[in-house]
C-alpha cells in the first residue's frame, strides 16, 4: 500500500519533530536543575581498624664523637680519612707542639731556681733559730736585754715564713710543669671508641680552636632514625612499637625497626612530635647519615566497630556527618568519629549503625533536596 | 483541519527543518558562548566554595592568596585561632605549576592542606573516587581534569606522590585542576629551591667572609640552615562560628593582628571583578557580537522564507484570503522556526559543553532568556516580512 504524498510528509515531519523533542527533554532532564546527581553508595561495616602512623625522618648516628684539641694550636699531622674504621685508643693525629717544649725547659729552670732560693731560706732559718736559742740562754743569766731577745725571735719567725714561701713556690712550679707535660701528652688526637670516620674538617697546618672538631667518628651499629610525626596524627605513639622503615634510596625494601623513645620535647615550630626509631638489625650497606626515611608505625588492631571510608565524611553547616540514603533520598546525619587507619577507614562512634547506607562519592555537591542516581562508579573514573 | 502555516511547512518540510537546524546551530554557539562566560565565573566561585572558608587572612595589603602572592608565617594560625568567633583556622598554600605526569606535564594548582582529616577547612569537600589523604607526606588527591587516576605517581619538585583520591570541579580561578598534597610537602615544593640553586647559594655563603669566620666555627652551618628553612604559608582559611558574622570576626583580626582579611563577598569581588574581569569582558563582548549576528541571520532567514512564497501569497490574495490569515501564517511559521532553532541549539550546546577543555556552565536562566529572545526576534523579523507580503499586488500573479 502506498501512502498519499501528503501523509508521508506528515509522518516524516512528525518523526523528525518527535526525535528533536525527545532529545530536548533528555537534555533538560539530565542537565537542568531537575537533573539527578550521580552518587556511589557504601554500607557501614563492622570492621577492625588497625591505626597506623606515618612520618618521615632522617637517618642519624646515635653517638657522634667530635675529636679535637683541648688547647688552641696548629694541626701537625692527621692520619684519619673519611670512611676509615678506627679502633678505640688509636692515634688519629697530632697537634704541633710549637713552643711547648721550650716552656717545659723554662719551667724546669724555674724549679731549680726556686729550689736554690729554698735552700737559702733554710740556711737563714737555721741561723735565726740558733741566734734565738743563744739569746734566750743569755737572758736567763741576765746577760741580754729582753728587747734583743724579742728581735731574735722575730728574725726566726720571718725566716720560717720565708722558707715556707720558698717551699710553696717549688710546689707551684712543679704543678705547672706537670700541667705542661699533660698538655704535651694531649697533643695527640685519640679515638675514644671503635667506629667509622665520617668527617674530616681540618687539614694539617690549620690553626684549630680549643674544642673545634678535627674529625668526627660515629658508631655504625648505633644508627637510628630521627622521625617526625605530625602532632595531629601522633596519638598512640609510644616506645617499643614495631616500625616499618623505607629508605629513600631503597624504596623497594622495607626495613624493620622499633620505636626507641618518643622525645619528651616536641618541635613547637613545626608542630611535630619527635621520636627515635632504631633498626632491628644493622643496615648493610650503611645508609648515608641524613638520608630521608619514611616510617610507618603499626598500632594494635582495635575491636571491630561500625566504620566508614573517610571519603564519605562531609561538612554541612559546620557539622561533620554523612549523607545517609533513605528511600533514595539523601538525609544528612551528624556523626562522631573515632580512630582511623592509613587505608582511609574511620570508626563511627555515634550516629550510624552497621548496615546503614551512606553516600560515598558524588559528582556534585549534595543538598537534602538532591535527587540521587546511585551507580557503581562515577563517570570518568577508572577503577 | 490543518492550518495554512502547517500546510505550507508540510509542503516544503525538508527545507524548513534544515533551515531550523542551521539556525539552531547558530543559537547553540551563542548558548555555548554564554556557558563559557558562566563557566569562567563559576570557576572562581567553586574555588571559594571548595576551600570551605568563611574568611581569608592574608598578608597585609595584598589581594592574596588567589589574585596576588601573599606570604604569612606558618604559626600565625594559632593566634588567629584564639580570636573571638573563629571556629577553625588552617594554613594553606597555593602554587600553580606544571606537574610531571610520566613523560608529559599538566598545568595544575598544587594546594597544600593542613594535617587533620576530611572536613578540615581547605580539604576537598567531596571525592569521586579513592580516599582522602591519611599520611602526612607524599600522598595526593587530584582532580579528574588533571588526567590522573588512582594509584598514579606524580612528581612535584623532587618528591613523588601517590594519587589516593580523585575530585571533580576542584579548580583554580583560571580553571586549572587542583592537586591536594600535605602542607609540609607543599611548603617544601613552594619555597625550596632546586638542588643546583641550593648548592650555589651555599657556595656564595661560604665565600662571604661575614658568614664564614675562622674564629666562629658554627656560624656558617647556622646561616646555611636558616637559608633552607621555609616557615611560610599563603593564607589562613578561617571558618567562623555560626553565631558570628564574617565582619565581626574579621575586624578584630584586621585591627589587632595587622593582617588583611577578606570575607566571601570581597573574595568573590576580587576573583570575578578583578582576576577574570578582562577575559570575562572579552567573552561577553564576543557573546554580544554573536547575539547580534544571530539576530540578523534569523531576521534574514525569515524574510527570505516569506519572499520565496511571495507568488503564493499573491495567489492567496487573489483568491480573497483575508490579511489576518496571511499574517497568521507568516507569524506562526517564524515562531515554529524559532522553536526548532532553540530546541536544536539547546541540544547541541548541551552535548558540546563537555567537549570543551575548560568548564562550560549552561544556566537554565540563560536558556530561558535565549528562548524568549529568539521568539521575540522571530516576531520582529516577521513584521518586516509581513509588511512585504501585505503590500504585494495580486495582479503580479496574472502578469
Amino acid at each position: 500500500m502506498k501512502l498519499p504524498l501528503m501523509q508521508r510528509r506528515t509522518l516524516s515531519l512528525l518523526a523528525v519533530i518527535s526525535l528533536l523533542l525527545a532529545l530536548f527533554f533528555y537534555v533538560v532532564w539530565r542537565t537542568g536543575p531537575m537533573a539527578q546527581i550521580a552518587v556511589t553508595a557504601t554500607t557501614v561495616e563492622s570492621r577492625s581498624i588497625a591505626p597506623a602512623l606515618a612520618g618521615v625522618g632522617t637517618v642519624q648516628a646515635r653517638y657522634t664523637y667530635k675529636i679535637g684539641p683541648t688547647y688552641p694550636g696548629r694541626l701537625q699531622q692527621l692520619h684519619a680519612e673519611v670512611g676509615d674504621t678506627v679502633e678505640a685508643g688509636q692515634v688519629l693525629g697530632e697537634m704541633d707542639a710549637v713552643d711547648l717544649n721550650d716552656k717545659i725547659q723554662a719551667q724546669q729552670a724555674a724549679i731549680r731556681h726556686a729550689e736554690a732560693v729554698m735552700r737559702q731560706a733554710q740556711a737563714t732559718q737555721a741561723f735565726a733559730k740558733a741566734q734565738m736559742t743563744r739569746y734566750e740562754t743569755l737572758q736567763r743569766d741576765n746577760n741580754a736585754s729582753e728587747e734583743s731577745v724579742a728581735v731574735k725571735q722575730q728574725d726566726f719567725a720571718v725566716a720560717k715564713s720565708t722558707l715556707e714561701a720558698a717551699n710553696e713556690s717549688v710546689n707551684r712550679l712543679d704543678a705547672e710543669l706537670k700541667a705542661l707535660r699533660a698538655q704535651s701528652g694531649n697533643l695527640q688526637l685519640i679515638a675514644p671508641v671503635a667506629g667509622l670516620v665520617v668527617a674530616r674538617h681540618i687539614d694539617p697546618g690549620t690553626t684549630v680552636l680549643a674544642g673545634q672538631a678535627v674529625v668526627e667518628i660515629i658508631d655504625p651499629t648505633s644508627l637510628w632514625v630521627n622521625a617526625r610525626f605530625d602532632q595531629v596524627s601522633a596519638y598512640g605513639l609510644q616506645a617499643d612499637l614495631p616500625v616499618q622503615i623505607v629508605l629513600r634510596s631503597q624504596q623497594a625494601s622495607h626495613l624493620a625497626g622499633r620505636v626507641l623513645r618518643v622525645e619528651p620535647l616536641a618541635d613547637a615550630v613545626t608542630e611535630e612530635t619527635l621520636t627515635k626509631i632504631v633498626f632491628d638489625s644493622v643496615v648493610s650497606p650503611l645508609p648515608p647519615l641524613g638520608e630521608l626515611a619514611e616510617v610507618t608505625v603499626q598500632l594494635e588492631s582495635l575491636p571491630a566497630t561500625a566504620s566508614i571510608p573517610n571519603a564519605a565524611i562531609r561538612l554541612v553547616k559546620g557539622q561533620r556527618g554523612v549523607w545517609k540514603i533513605i528511600d533514595e533520598r539523601p538525609v544528612f546525619t551528624p556523626i562522631t568519629l573515632g580512630r582511623s587507619d592509613l587505608d582511609g577507614y574511620v570508626q563511627v562512634i555515634d550516629g550510624l549503625a552497621v548496615g546503614d547506607t551512606v553516600v560515598l562519592y558524588n559528582d556534585k555537591a549534595l543538598t537534602a533536596k538532591s535527587r540521587l542516581r546511585i551507580s557503581k562508579r562515577l563517570a570518568g573514573v577508572s577503577q | 483541519m490543518i492550518s495554512l502555516a502547517g500546510r505550507d511547512i508540510l509542503h516544503s518540510w525538508g527545507k524548513f527543518i534544515f533551515t531550523g537546524i542551521g539556525l539552531g546551530l547558530l543559537i547553540g554557539v551563542t548558548l555555548t558562548m554564554a556557558g563559557v562566560y558562566r563557566g569562567m565565573v563559576d570557576d572562581g566561585k567553586v574555588l571559594l566554595d571548595n576551600s570551605g572558608a568563611d574568611i581569608w587572612v592574608v598578608q597585609q595589603a595584598t589581594l592574596g592568596p588567589y589574585a596576588e602572592p601573599s606570604s604569612l608565617p606558618d604559626d600565625v594560625w594559632r593566634s588567629i585561632r584564639t580570636m573571638p568567633g573563629v571556629a577553625e583556622a588552617a594554613n594553606i598554600t597555593y602554587l600553580i605549576m606544571q606537574v610531571e605526569k610520566g613523560a608529559e606535564d599538566v598545568r595544575a594548582m598544587v594546594v597544600g592542606i593542613t594535617a587533620g582529616g576530611p572536613t578540615t577547612v581547605g580539604w576537598p569537600p567531596f571525592l569521586v573516587a579513592g580516599r582522602h589523604i591519611t599520611r602526612s607526606h607524599y600522598e595526593a588527591v587530584a582532580d579528574v581534569a588533571s588526567g590522573f587516576q588512582l594509584g598514579d605517581t606524580l612528581t612535584i619538585r623532587r618528591n613523588q606522590y601517590t594519587v589516593v583520591g580523585l575530585t571533580r570541579r576542584m579548580v583554580s580561578a583560571s580553571g586549572d585542576p587542583m592537586i591536594f598534597i600535605p602542607l609540609k610537602d607543599a611548603q617544601e615544593a613552594q619555597f625550596l629551591k632546586d638542588n643546583d640553586a641550593i648548592l650555589m647559594q651555599r657556595r656564595r655563603t661560604e665565600d662571604n667572609p661575614a658568614f664564614n669566620r675562622p674564629g666562629v666555627p658554627g656560624l656558617l652551618d647556622a646561616v646555611l640552615a636558616s637559608q633552607a628553612s621555609n616557615p611560610s604559608v599563603n593564607a589562613i582559611l578561617v571558618r567562623i562560628k555560626p553565631e558570628f558574622t564574617a565582619q565581626e570576626v574579621a575586624e578584630p583580626i584586621r585591627r589587632w593582628q595587622r593582617f588583611t582579611v577578606y570575607d566571601r563577598e570581597q573574595m568573590e569581588d576580587i576573583l570575578v571583578g578583578k582576576m577574570i574581569a578582562t577575559s570575562a569582558k572579552q567573552i561577553s563582548m564576543f557573546l554580544a557580537i554573536l547575539a547580534i549576528v544571530c539576530a540578523a541571520i534569523v531576521a534574514f532567514i525569515i524574510y527570505t522564507l516569506t519572499m520565496d512564497k511571495i507568488r503564493e501569497i499573491a495567489v492567496l490574495k487573489l483568491l480573497g484570503t483575508r490579511n489576518r490569515t496571511i499574517v497568521g501564517m507568516i507569524l506562526q511559521q517564524s515562531l515554529v522556526l524559532g522553536l526548532i532553532g532553540f530546541v536544536v541549539g539547546k541540544i547541541t550546546a548541551t552535548f558540546a559543553a563537555p567537549l570543551f577543555p575548560k568548564y562550560v556552565l549552561l544556566v537554565t536562566t540563560d536558556s530561558l532568556i535565549g528562548f524568549f529572545s529568539v521568539q521575540l526576534l522571530c516576531v520582529l523579523a516577521s513584521i518586516v516580512a509581513i509588511r512585504m507580503a501585505l503590500k504585494v499586488d495580486p495582479a503580479e500573479v496574472i502578469s
